[in-house]
């Protein structure tokens, strides 16, 4: 017989050994153990701006998100990364080159409302100098010169 | 209002935005506590997650306090203190009948295989999140729960994820009595995912990171061995040296696609973004795992394809199981563990910062900075 080992020393040990315990057990359990719906399905959601849905799916689901709907390039781009289906690796190829682009298109966007990004800040610039200052010191001393060395190189070739 | 907001990789910062609205019936607005940057968001503020917009706040980890209902809401008044679980769902669909609420099919329009997650990108259904000082709450009759007054605050916020998701690792290893489990990453959910492990009768917990600060945080918290990933060789032969040559009984991948340790999967899954994120640890989880073992996986990764030693998980004759934490079917257990004193859940927390803060709140919980563990944002009028 195995000695039986001791687990005294750590708090709740085999609480939930037994698997009647534990609350994902079985995986699927039905009907669930929830209370407060009160619908079959529930309304659907009715919104003006446009939201893209999955061609895997027939429809749009009763409820969704409204936050920053599609515009721009990277709107385009994305309206044409739903014709694909997400079996197909386009899509989301296409959405994240369209991810790309709303990034420029965030810093268009600033710039018209006469913002300036502070790109340093955006980047946790404080926290990097104040706990990692050497590595962003020289993080920062290196891309200098490599932005030097090509400023420097750009202004030889317009001399030729 | 003061929300955070993404404007490209590595780019964030605090923005005054318009207070959400009520756009259904069984809406809430919830005026946030407590919100939590989770691993899982670094992959968002990595640039790591399709159709993640400029302009999206994120935070799917919050607590708040109702400040309006829609017309239908019946289980909600204004000025109930809820924890609100990242998964967003029906009740009433084909998975939620299931009591899979992190894979409804009510809440998601964009992507048939992610259920509704708050702040997580247009992938998961376009809701702004929690990283806020106001955040729509959809299907409030289902998902937020009240917060007992016997719970912390801190303790509720870590509910709403965290432990929950490394609960649900370790139940889908399927531990029994005396098992040896191997966990990898030592994170939050591989923190809670250990001591869970040791709640199901592990006999042996292992847990495997490179960062030492955390190997020594999960030492304490949880009463494992650890393994420091950089000091061994071949992590599959380790881990079968301590483990009588078969295999541990069952692993655990909380780490997921932004894994290190494997150069080839670094370079080819996050620098050229040629497969969804680097799989190391799914890759060490599968190899190290004993024949006829359990791999559990609650590591996010992209919805494209990843490389993986598939041959040996069927030759191995694995069982791999994985999913998105469904939160609402284990709070009441796991709040029965917090009151009978066997986990604390907010000892894990290390940063609290003002969500003004939020740039540096990232840069820190990203680049592992002053041992950031797990860091908690606080709305201004929450501040007190």
């Amino acid at each position: 017989m195995q000695p039986q080992k001791d687990y005294s020393h750590i708090q709740g040990w085999g609480a939930d050994l037994d698997h009647a315990n534990r609350p994902a057990y079985p995986k699927e359990r039905t009907p669930p153990r929830l209370e407060g719906v009160h619908w079959d399905q529930p309304v659907p959601q009715h919104s003006s701006v446009e939201v893209f849905h999955s061609t895997e799916r027939a429809d749009m689901t009763p409820v969704y998100g409204t936050t920053v709907p599609p515009s721009g390039l990277s709107g385009r781009l994305r309206r044409y990364a739903f014709r694909y289906s997400e079996n197909d690796i386009r899509h989301w190829l296409l959405l994240l080159f369209a991810d790309r682009i709303n990034m420029f298109e965030g810093v268009g966007a600033d710039l018209r409302h006469g913002k300036v990004p502070n790109v340093f800040a955006e980047m946790g610039g404080r926290a990097a100098f104040k706990y990692n200052r050497k590595a962003t010191v020289r993080k920062m001393v290196v891309l200098s010169a490599v932005a030097g060395l090509g400023v420097y190189w750009l202004m030889r070739r317009r001399r030729r | 209002m003061l929300a955070m907001d993404y404007r490209g990789p590595y780019r964030v910062r605090p923005e005054q935005k318009p207070e959400p609205v009520i756009e259904h019936p069984n809406d809430a607005i919830v005026r946030v506590t407590r919100s939590c940057i989770c691993g899982s968001d670094l992959h968002l503020y990595h640039g790591m997650v399709p159709d993640t917009r400029i302009g999206s706040t994120f935070g799917h980890e919050f607590t708040g306090v109702v400040e309006q209902v829609g017309p239908s809401v019946e289980r909600l008044k204004v000025g109930d203190r809820v924890l609100v679980p990242f998964n967003i769902f029906c009740g009433s669909c084909f998975f939620c009948q299931r009591e899979l609420y992190g894979n409804c099919h009510n809440t998601n329009p964009e992507a048939t295989a992610v259920g509704g997650i708050y702040g997580y990108s247009h992938t998961a259904g376009g809701y702004d999140g929690g990283q806020a000082e106001y955040v729509r709450v959809p299907l409030a009759d289902v998902g937020p729960t009240i917060i007992p007054d016997d719970i912390e605050i801190d303790d509720a916020v870590l509910l709403t994820d965290a432990f929950p998701t490394g609960y649900q690792a370790a139940e889908m290893a399927e531990i029994d009595e005396g098992d040896t489990v191997v966990i990898f990453g030592a994170g939050p959910i591989g923190i809670f995912a250990a001591k869970s492990a040791w709640l199901m009768g592990a006999g042996r917990v292992i847990v495997v990171e490179h960062i030492e600060y955390r190997l020594d945080f999960v030492r304490r918290f949880a009463q494992c061995e650890t393994i420091n990933f950089r000091e061994v060789g071949d992590m599959a032969i380790h881990i079968k040296k301590m483990t009588d040559g078969l295999g541990a009984d069952a692993c655990i991948d909380a780490v997921g696609c932004e894994a290190a340790g494997n150069a080839l999967q670094s370079l080819t899954g996050i620098k050229l973004k040629w497969q969804a994120g680097s799989a190391t640890a799914l890759h060490w989880a599968i190899n190290s795992v004993r024949k006829g073992g359990v791999v559990s996986i609650v590591g996010v990764y992209g919805p494209t394809f990843n490389a993986v030693p598939i041959g040996n998980a069927i030759n191995k004759g694995l069982t791999l199981r994985m999913n998105q934490a469904s939160v609402k079917r284990h709070l009441p257990r796991l709040m029965e563990h917090i009151r009978a004193g066997r986990i604390k859940p907010s000892e894990v927390i290390t940063h609290r910062l003002p969500l003004e803060e939020v740039s540096d709140a990232y840069h820190i919980f990203s680049g592992k900075l002053d041992n950031c563990i797990k860091t908690v944002l606080v709305p201004p009028s929450a501040m007190h």
